[in-house]
């Protein structure tokens, strides 16, 4: 009986990294053949960076248990400190994937002090003072960007803190062949799109690993313990802030990986773009493909992503379909019927449906 | 290791209180000395004392709304007391925090259960061996050796624990989809999970049958022999305190009007009138 439960987790872990390795090697094929047109294939990389911030904001809000609105400001200090990374080596290494490697770790870690700064004072709320602190952070992080104005040059980094607005980047005082990488308002211009589906793949990977290992360790417990019921959880030895600390600084890092990648696959990018739509997005794909539920998120992330391109003929009413597209997904899948279909379908999820009977 | 106690002498320690009397030799695991918390104007708690030898089963009754709950919160520090002290083990306890108690030695159910609903029965008791397990974050998610087999050792000790209310085959069960008796069980097997040298448990019996209620009885002795740990409880259940408990403390109005063993409580004029009320005056 336990090892049935058990083996059921871990078979539902293992299905998630096989669907999204055969989803991979198809589209992997089909981009080579060309079976793909172009504007398909440009879908590629964001849908992967859009699955890895579905799977680490689940983190937050499925697992545990806080309303994060600021994903989007973890993903901009990833999505620029990996262009700073990536550009500056530019010279130094060649090799690209090593370079988008690096970005993306050093987009990890700078989100990930970020997330750490961050959740010092916002760990410290619960339910919507959290979720609006966040919101408030993601717009800072979003301004503070705005400000920034950085190059490189022979003698190193310069960076310059454009709070009066009066500074370009003539100011920075390039030598003869260096290069601006970020124009405060206008974001960074001119980077070099290294950004591979390959990568995205591998990001995707790495993310799940992360995150499924870690729910099913003594860590993730800790906090499934204290989102279930924090007083328990405290009468029970385990310490609530470390252990939101850890998964709130896993889920920045994780979104400041998506963004070096995500940064790297434009030439233009602004802060702008990392904007309070964004986290909400994302929050939509995590809510629809159900909380805590991981491999919910990726397929929720591919549907819901795809669906504004797919509906592209519709022109101006684009939105308003996909809105009404959302809404009908969202009474389908909550009715009795359809939960007994599911649970039949997908093990695991009858219980989950029963309970909410 | 595990040995079988009946119910002992009382004999009386210097705090004004009662011990048994086999765990006169020993520090008493618990020992409040004048406790007390306001609530703005309200004196909750006043002037708690209470002594409990080291495998002593302990009983703390009172009518609904004298305090009893708030002792236990102050116990396991979920309030700062605003008075006195806690010397749990021979150690001070003032300004420790609600998860460094648990570390110290102190466990507790709740009475309006908490579980973790949506984690199975297993993981349930794995959270309460949390502290039992040490291995990092960075292992768990790697799952080096350590993680397998820390895993293994706390699966085992899980499915050892829950053996004691016969709970192996609920295990998968999300803890929230179980009956209310199995619910009130869990909780005390999650507590005990944390390695307690003392047991609080609020309200243990609260919803439980007759026969339920006499399978808990045993069952809390049973727990107090094989682990040889203390236990003070709250309950309104009055065959099971006057069965098990040997020391009992009565609390009215945040006081203690009355210490004693079964006997003497139950022959105490002032516990009849608070539970009772006072005998009219004849004219």
């Amino acid at each position: 009986m336990n090892f049935k439960n058990r083996n059921r987790s871990a078979r539902t872990d293992m299905l998630t990294y096989l669907g999204v390795t055969v989803a991979f090697i198809i589209l992997t094929v089909l981009k080579s053949t060309g079976g793909l047109n172009r504007s398909q294939t440009g879908l590629l990389v964001p849908i992967c960076c859009y699955i890895v911030m579905a799977v680490s904001l689940n983190l937050t809000v499925g697992i545990m248990g806080e309303l994060s609105l600021g994903h989007a400001g973890f993903m901009s200090v990833g999505a620029f400190s990996g262009i700073i990374a990536a550009m500056s080596l530019a010279d130094i290494i060649p090799s690209p994937g090593i370079r988008l490697a690096i970005a993306m770790v050093v987009g990890a870690i700078m989100a990930g002090i970020v997330g750490f700064l961050v959740g010092i004072p916002v760990l410290r709320l619960r339910g919507d003072y959290l979720a609006i602190v966040t919101l408030a952070f993601g717009e800072i992080l979003k301004e503070l960007i705005t400000c920034l104005i950085v190059g490189s040059d022979g003698k190193g980094l310069h960076i310059i803190f454009n709070i009066t607005g009066s500074k370009t980047a003539d100011d920075l005082h390039l030598l003869e062949g260096g290069r601006v990488i970020i124009k405060g308002a206008q974001g960074a211009t001119g980077t070099q799109t290294i950004a591979t589906f390959t990568a995205g793949f591998i990001l995707i990977m790495v993310t799940l690993l992360i995150v499924q290992n870690m729910i099913r360790s003594r860590t993730g417990r800790a906090i499934m313990a204290i989102r279930d019921n924090r007083i328990a959880a405290e009468s029970v030895g385990i310490s609530i802030t470390r252990y939101k600390m850890i998964a709130f600084v896993t889920s920045a890092a994780l979104a400041g990986a998506a963004g070096a990648l995500f940064g790297l696959n434009y030439s233009n990018l602004a802060a702008a773009k990392f904007d309070f739509n964004t986290s909400i997005l994302v929050l939509v794909f995590v809510v629809l493909g159900g909380l805590g539920n991981i491999w919910g998120s990726i397929i929720a992330t591919v549907v819901l992503y795809i669906l504004p391109e797919a509906l592209r003929s519709f022109a101006t009413y684009r939105m308003l379909i996909y809105a009404i597209v959302l809404i009908l997904v969202m009474l389908a899948t909550n009715t009795a019927q359809m939960k007994t279909l599911l649970g039949k379908l997908i093990p695991g999820r009858k219980k989950e449906g029963a309970d909410n009977e | 290791m595990s040995k079988t106690f009946t119910k002992g002498k009382m004999v009386a320690v210097p705090s004004t209180s009662i011990i048994p009397e086999r765990d006169i030799g020993s520090t008493p695991i618990l020992e409040c000395r004048h406790l007390g918390i306001d609530f703005g104007g309200l004196k909750a708690v006043d002037d708690f004392n209470l002594t409990i030898g080291r495998t002593e089963i302990a009983g703390l009754i009172g009518p609904n709304g004298a305090g009893k709950t708030t002792v236990f919160n102050l116990l396991t520090k979920v309030y700062q007391p605003t008075r006195g002290i806690i010397m749990l083990d021979g150690m001070d306890t003032h300004g420790k925090t609600t998860e460094q108690i648990n570390r110290m030695g102190i466990a507790r159910t709740f009475q309006n259960i908490r579980l973790f609903n949506n984690l199975t029965v297993e993981e349930n008791v794995k959270v309460g061996l949390h502290n039992q397990t040490a291995y990092s974050t960075a292992t768990g998610i790697f799952r080096l050796p350590q993680f397998w087999k820390q895993e293994k050792a706390a699966h085992e000790s899980a499915m050892e624990l829950l053996s004691i209310f016969d709970m192996q085959d609920l295990a998968d069960y999300p803890a929230g989809s179980l009956p209310y008796g199995a619910q009130r069980r869990l909780e005390i097997v999650r507590a005990l999970a944390t390695n307690p040298s003392l047991l609080l448990l609020d309200e243990p019996a609260a919803g439980m049958n007759p026969s339920e209620t006499a399978e808990l009885m045993e069952n809390i002795v049973k727990i107090r022999d094989t682990f040889q740990i203390a236990v003070l409880l709250i309950e309104h259940d009055m065959r099971l305190v006057m069965g098990i408990c040997e020391g009992i403390c009565v609390l009215n109005f945040g006081r203690v009007i009355a210490k004693g063993t079964s006997e003497e409580i139950q022959a105490n004029p002032t516990v009849i009138e608070a539970y009772l009320g006072k005998k009219k005056k004849e004219d």
